[in-house]
């Protein structure tokens, strides 16, 4: 039983960590209907600001945070100016082909800038351990998932009720309408980009706490796997990007448990592909009905 | 019509020349080794990239996991040659075959999604298939299989780039590409159109495979050595960025897309890691340039057949979508 609970609160870290991520996969798209090669490595951008925010500002850990967030909502939005921003009229595949060269170039030059190697993590918490039921859990687990949890309750609030979350579901419902309506594209886009790139910035400093290396291609496997959680919940859709972050990172975390741990990944995605089979959509998104 | 034989008899020579010319600079060692296992490379990575446009250029679909079935193309003939010592051409033959067999499998249940679901199943197959070659004891597990005959030499390469390139031409031409290309534009008029566009649709990604594990088994051979990280996303990246660097929809584009990457990434070699960085670069401003790619979906004169004739065979054939 003790054993079940650790497990359960290594999947909900690890779940909420890949949620964080997917909230930027699914808000771009929603937005744009582009799926943002790049987001994984503005995660991993993120884990370095908060390295060398910490190492050579020495800030604590909410400065850390917030410089950090911020840093990278300027990646972001830089991304999208120079790279995104001239093809919007061109075709989607176009878009996808030029957000997975970014993806590459931030890697790469990363890379070639800061060395391949792994770096630890500098320790912005002291970590301590409870008891409970019989599991041991530390401060660590539960501000990753206290943070998540209110940052996605923040997301909502700010979709759900500002006039820039209204902007951004009028975009994704209607762009031609919303230009009628007054609003412009550009700064919906923009802060879509903002937002998701702090987000992943957020995800980038809590893997850096909770698993205490980062090196510049730490992005490319947690990318994949947080565009398969937005995708699992249905893209476009902000719950969606939660439910399908934590499902993910309780498949994994106990495919891991019962089975050899080499076949994680292949069960990850063995259930990904019969809950794709199920709801071709995604498990909250609505039937698509094409017409003529 | 005695002209267009003659054009082909023109085309047919010229190919051959070049093979036998390449062939003899390369024995002679005018071109050293080393750039002939580049242009081996080139030849493996346009089998790859043409194979991939039918289903996302001709086809319309947005396949992201074609590394998958290159490995299991590499893998199969693999065993063929290091565990039942069969002559390299059954390898490779028997590689492609189950390589397609397996991608009609994997297709039944793929395309029962479409778009950006589709991608991820595509790429959820790669990571499976990769996953199981790495747990399978069998073929080496993580460690991979080792001493593989060296049998690709530039002629196979060659003459397999040419015949595969000959034959998807052939076939997008065909009435088998009028399908694709129909289920591409509008996949509910292509319906209305009597096509089954699940089967046509699967017909393309085993045929897309088949050419896949042709490549993968060349290239095992050619290095001799093959294990299961070779062939995760990050190859099945390589071949997205070759072939929309070519431009979707035209084989012309993929010779070119993967003629070009390749052939940059060993003249930056010399740049050390900064190489990692200018290729993806260069990629980033032809794609703000010409967001279609280098050819868009054109193709040069000579690759069309020519219209009149083309225009006949349609009115006479209902499509053929059986």
């Amino acid at each position: 039983m003790s054993y079940f609970i650790q497990q359960l609160l290594n999947a909900l870290q690890l779940g909420s960590i890949y949620a964080l991520i997917a909230l930027g996969y699914t808000m771009v798209y929603g937005v744009l209907g582009l799926i943002n090669f790049a987001h994984g490595d503005i995660f991993m951008a993120g884990a370095f600001f908060g390295f060398f925010i910490a190492v050579m500002l020495k800030l604590s850990l909410i400065p850390t945070l917030l410089l950090a967030m911020f840093l990278a909502a300027v990646l972001g939005i830089a991304i999208e100016r120079v790279a995104y921003r001239p093809l919007r009229k061109a075709p989607r595949m176009s878009l996808i082909i030029t957000a997975l060269g970014v993806s590459l170039f931030l890697e790469n030059f990363t890379r070639a800038t800061l060395g391949g190697q792994q770096r630890s993590f500098p320790k912005l918490l002291n970590v301590q351990e409870f008891a409970l039921g019989g599991a041991t859990v530390t401060n660590l687990q539960i501000l990753i998932i206290v943070v998540s949890l209110v940052l996605m309750l923040l997301l909502r609030y700010v979709v759900q009720k500002t006039m820039i979350g209204k902007a951004m579901r009028a975009v994704s419902d209607n762009k031609e309408v919303l230009a009628l309506m007054g609003i412009s594209l550009d700064t919906v886009v923009m802060a879509t980009f903002g937002i998701g790139s702090a987000l992943a910035a957020t995800a980038g400093i809590l893997v850096g706490m909770a698993y205490p290396v980062i090196d510049p291609y730490m992005g490319i496997a947690v990318g994949w796997k947080a565009f398969i959680a937005a995708v699992l919940g249905g893209i476009g859709l902000i719950d969606g990007a939660l439910v399908g972050g934590l499902i993910l990172g309780f498949v994994e975390i106990f495919a891991a448990a019962l089975l050899p741990s080499t076949y994680r990944d292949g069960i990850a995605f063995a259930i990904l592909i019969i809950v794709l089979l199920l709801k071709p959509t995604g498990l909250l998104g609505r039937p698509v009905v094409k017409k003529v | 019509m005695s002209k267009s034989r003659s054009k082909r008899l023109g085309f047919w020579l010229v190919i051959l020349a070049l093979g036998v010319g390449m062939e003899a600079l390369g024995q002679f060692e005018i071109i050293d080794g080393y750039v002939m296992q580049v242009i081996e490379l080139i030849g493996i990575n346009i089998i790859l990239v043409a194979s991939l446009n039918l289903i996302n250029g001709f086809l319309g679909e947005f396949a992201i996991g074609h590394a998958g079935f290159m490995a299991l193309g590499a893998y199969i003939s693999a065993i063929g040659t290091v565990k039942f010592h069969l002559p390299f051409v059954v390898a490779l033959l028997v590689g492609g075959l189950l390589t397609a067999g397996v991608a009609y499998l994997i297709g039944i249940p793929a395309f029962k999604t479409f778009g950006d679901y589709l991608a991820v199943i595509t790429l959820g197959f790669n990571m499976i298939i990769v996953n199981l070659l790495n747990n399978i004891e069998y073929v080496g597990g993580p460690r991979g299989m080792v001493g593989l005959p060296k049998s690709t030499n530039f002629l196979w390469v060659f003459a397999t780039t040419i015949l595969t390139l000959v034959i998807l031409r052939n076939l997008v031409y065909s009435n088998y590409g009028r399908v694709w290309i129909a289920i591409r534009e509008n996949v509910i008029a292509a319906e209305m159109m009597g096509i089954n566009v699940n089967r046509a649709k699967l017909k393309a990604f085993a045929i897309a495979g088949f050419f896949a594990g042709l490549a993968g088994a060349l290239w095992g051979h050619m290095l001799q050595y093959i294990n299961p990280s070779s062939f995760t996303y990050l190859k099945s990246t390589d071949m997205l960025v070759m072939l929309y660097l070519g431009g979707l929809g035209s084989l012309t584009g993929s010779v070119l897309g993967a003629t070009l990457m390749t052939g940059l990434l060993e003249v930056l070699r010399d740049f050390g890691v900064w190489r990692m960085v200018i290729s993806p670069l260069i990629l980033l401003i032809i794609m703000l340039t010409r967001p279609l790619g280098l050819l868009g979906n054109r193709e040069p004169r000579f690759v069309v057949p020519k219209e009149p004739k083309a225009a006949e065979e349609v009115s006479h054939n209902v499509p053929a979508a059986r």
